[in-house]
């Protein structure tokens, strides 16, 4: 492996063999100690991290196996978050499901609600317009940014720095002004549409969102001072949780997770969608597959949105938002009430709802955590037969227990903070 | 001073009949409320959504510790107000009633948004529609996810009511269990506040 | 992408899929298309070998696993099928692979856990959702509902939205229910205290190895 750009020399007082105290490196010194089976006796202790604790990030219960501090298996259970989503989806049209995309990773709503539009885009065969794809590539990247920032927020309150949680958070504000000023809705946007977008941006929110770009590298910047050269940082962040590239494809890994390990597999880049191959941006790509690699990745994935941005809010060209197609874009109103094609379009919209051929789809996209896959199933009705969210954080979380063979107890909050998980989308 | 049986759901012991209130009564309640209210540790059972809006109240912009209410406990033994800030699942509801019980008196509970509240959007064969029909709940907050100036506001409601509380009272800080049913409320009342409506729950129609 | 760029990966999955058709069969597997998309639909008793067979064959090598689930149809007549999103990710080529299933009948496949690690909790879920057991999963128990939910398979279209119980009944048996009493052996590695545990674990874990997985 090369050697890192910060490494530092860390040690800290340890005993050797024969009970001389010496200065051990710190990646020395925290691996399991031969010796803790004599020191404790081969009894385990079994605790219970959760599902009401701080720092599980969310509702999520760990069983730890602890032989003195050393983790030998961690077990985590879902499910407390559990609401029926799937279910709920075959009991809803097209643009009703749009809702409910919003709470399944309530951290990057807007990329959610685009994921599903295009699904039932791709269902359908509609092509939407150049400023709609547009917009759509503006709301992902602002998504991955703030899903990013409460990563990098909780993670540091996880492992004892408060203040930049306050910094991540008031930048978030800013993202929320527009998002409330696009959509209305802070947290909750449902900003898509089959077809198009609920509504065009307003007037003022380019230059908003210009604002945002100018003054946000400031912060990751600081975010930067106070991380990457830290050396309670490094210490607690270099060489745990590792992950090697084989495992981590193997146990489908995917988003930083994936790409700290070493692996280049981007959705944006392998099989682009929304015109993301007209972008020119990079995709950080770790190596040595611990906390401070995906640390780093996501650091810089920040900074390559705010490339992103840049380039779409260059190209925006004024234009319609929505497709001209009417069956999944209601005619104007004033056309719906003078003629009778555009009324009885209006109608069938309304009262049976988007209708596309019946098919199926998998339609996979690169959100925050991950790839978020819908794969939805129709049978020609408008509700879908079957609507499947495949949520990154949950194939994600599921190797944890690989990720924390041989840590400690400390590792195991710090291991579980940088698989960034969003319980709203592993239980659904 | 004599016996009154107890009232209220879920009551099981009987308590002492009320003090009447007088002059060193009301200024000790005064001074009681006006220290509770103003130091309510809230013990933040965020689930979903309202979790980050939760956050984002507690974060500089909206910043909750005006009132007093920065330091979040996590531990139930340590906290005063639980805010419940989500969804709530069948599979979480011996949790939060684990939690609530663990919550020493005086404890309070603010139900923060539609699902905590009424099960929200999910009216689904998971969700608990409504955690009153687990805990007794102070105060509501609508919204999907309620902005934090809505939570604030819920929070500042439940400083009224609190205000309103006397030390004199005795079935105020009375515990409320489960009862022997295995139930906080009655069935026909957890079954009438959890009716569906509308068709919103019913097979497609269009075919 | 560009439309080159998808026509190529279009055709590097079909050639997969007729690859696939031609080294176990046409009369257990047969290619479908959706969207842009290629389906290999392929019979219950032959799905696990044709799964390693994409996974491991250097032409092919379906190295990432992408999703495992499943489908009811509202149709009675469909099959209830096993849906598995294979990636390669060197090639850039998706391919869907479906097992059909009886609605009716058992329903049984063979577990892919050891091909990909990753399908371990999805195979889970699926088993919880839907009822599909998988054979050889070693730890094949709910993940997203309780141990003891005994209401059935919630996506199953046979099961209502709101569930067969009464909402009282519900909230009743959810505050019995107690999830964190429930730990499988595999847990509680330390088979000593087995005889400290409190009798109903006791006899609930007894229950389960008795039962098997």
């Amino acid at each position: 492996m090369t050697p890192r750009t910060v490494e530092f020399d860390v040690r800290t007082p340890a005993v050797d063999s024969s009970g001389r105290l010496v200065q051990a490196p710190l990646g020395v010194a925290r691996r399991a100690s031969e010796h803790v089976a004599e020191d404790f006796g081969a009894d385990h202790m079994l605790i219970n991290i959760g599902p009401q604790h701080p720092a599980t990030h969310g509702v999520l219960r760990l069983v730890v196996e602890l032989e003195g501090e050393t983790v030998r298996r961690v077990i985590p259970h879902i499910g407390y978050l559990h609401s029926g989503f799937e279910k709920l989806g075959e009991y809803r049209q097209y643009n009703q499901i749009i809702p409910l995309t919003d709470r399944t990773d309530y951290l990057a709503p807007m990329a959610n609600n685009i994921a599903l539009a295009m699904a039932v885009e791709a269902l359908m065969g509609i092509e939407v317009t150049e400023r709609c794809r547009l917009l759509r590539v503006i709301a992902m990247e602002l998504s991955r940014i703030i899903s990013h920032l409460v990563w990098a927020g909780t993670t540091g309150i996880d492992l004892g720095a408060f203040t930049p949680f306050l910094w991540m958070f008031q930048e978030r504000e800013r993202v929320y002004n527009l998002q409330e000023a696009w959509t209305g809705a802070r947290l909750t946007t449902s900003v898509a549409r089959v077809g198009g977008m609920m509504a065009d941006i307003p007037e003022g929110w380019e230059a908003g969102l210009a604002e945002f770009l100018r003054t946000f590298p400031a912060t990751l910047r600081e975010v930067d001072a106070m991380f990457t050269r830290n050396a309670i940082w490094i210490g607690r962040t270099q060489g745990v949780g590792v992950i090697s590239a084989e495992d981590a494809v193997n146990w489908s890994l995917s988003g930083p997770m994936l790409r700290a390990s070493g692996v280049p597999y981007d959705v944006r880049k392998d099989r682009p969608y929304l015109g993301y191959d007209e972008f020119d941006f990079d995709v950080p790509v770790g190596e040595h597959g611990d906390i401070y690699d995906r640390y780093r990745v996501r650091l810089e994935e920040m900074s390559q949105s705010v490339r992103i941005l840049e380039q779409a809010l260059a190209r925006l060209e004024p234009g319609p938002i929505n497709v001209s197609d009417p069956r999944v874009i209601l005619p104007p109103k004033s056309r719906a009430m003078s003629d009778m094609e555009a009324m009885i379009f209006h109608f069938k919209q309304v009262m049976e709802g988007i209708r596309p051929p019946a098919g199926e789809v998998y339609m996979g996209v690169e959100n925050p955590k991950g790839e978020l896959g819908y794969y939805m199933v129709s049978d020609g009705t408008a509700k879908p037969v079957r609507w499947r969210i495949r949520p990154p954080s949950f194939l994600n979380l599921s190797a944890l227990p690989r990720l924390c063979e041989g840590a400690l107890l400390s590792d195991v909050i710090a291991i579980n903070a940088s698989v960034d998980i969003v319980m709203g989308e592993i239980d659904r | 001073m004599g016996v009154t049986p107890a009232r209220g759901p879920g009551a099981h012991e009987e308590v002492l009949d009320p003090i009447s209130p007088n002059f060193i009564t009301t200024r000790l309640d005064f001074l009681a409320n006006w220290a509770r209210s103003n130091s309510l540790w809230p013990m933040p059972f965020g689930t979903a959504c309202c979790a980050i809006e939760f956050m984002a109240t507690a974060a500089a912009r909206f910043d909750i510790a005006r009132f007093g209410m920065e330091r979040m406990s996590f531990s139930p033994r340590q906290a005063d107000v639980l805010i419940c800030a989500g969804r709530l699942p069948f599979k979480l509801a011996p949790v939060i009633r684990r939690i609530w019980d663990q919550m020493p008196q005086p404890k309070w509970a603010i139900s923060m948004g539609a699902c905590a509240s009424s099960g929200g959007i999910f009216d689904t064969y998971t969700m608990v529609q409504g955690i009153d029909t687990i805990i007794p709940v102070d105060v509501y907050v609508p919204g999907c996810p309620p902005r934090p100036e809505g939570l604030l506001y819920g929070i500042m409601l439940l400083q009224k009511k609190i205000r309103g509380e006397s030390l004199a009272d005795p079935t105020l800080r009375q515990e409320q269990l489960v009862g022997p049913d295995g139930l906080f409320r009655r069935p026909e009342a957890i079954n009438e506040v959890s009716e569906p409506f509308g068709n919103s729950i019913s097979q497609t129609r269009s075919g | 992408m560009s439309e080159a760029g998808t026509l190529a990966v279009l055709e590097a999955a079909r050639a997969s899929a007729r690859a696939a058709i031609e080294a176990f069969g046409a009369e257990h597997l047969r290619h479908t298309e959706s969207c842009g998309q290629v389906i290999l639909h392929v019979a219950p008793p032959l799905a696990k070998q044709v799964l390693a067979w994409l996974q491991a064959d250097p032409a092919h090598r379906f190295d990432y696993l992408t999703d495992v689930t499943a489908v009811e149809y509202r149709d009675p007549e469909r099959p209830l099928e096993v849906v598995y999103q294979l990636r390669s990710l060197e090639r850039r080529v998706d391919l869907r692979v479906k097992v059909p299933l009886d609605p009716e009948g058992t329903l049984q496949v063979e577990t892919v856990t050891d091909l990909w690690a990753g399908a371990e909790w999805l195979e889970r879920e699926v088993w919880d959702m839907f009822g599909v057991r998988f054979r050889g999963h070693g730890d094949l128990r709910r993940i997203l509902m309780w141990q003891t939910y005994d209401e059935g398979h919630p996506l199953r279209k046979s099961f209502p939205l709101r569930g067969h119980r009464s909402r009282a009944e519900q909230t009743r048996q959810a505050l019995a229910a107690n999830p964190e009493a429930h730990y499988t052996l595999e847990e509680i590695s330390i088979h000593e205290a087995y005889q400290e545990l409190p009798p109903d674990m006791q006899e609930r874990l007894r229950r389960r190895m008795e039962a098997g997985s």
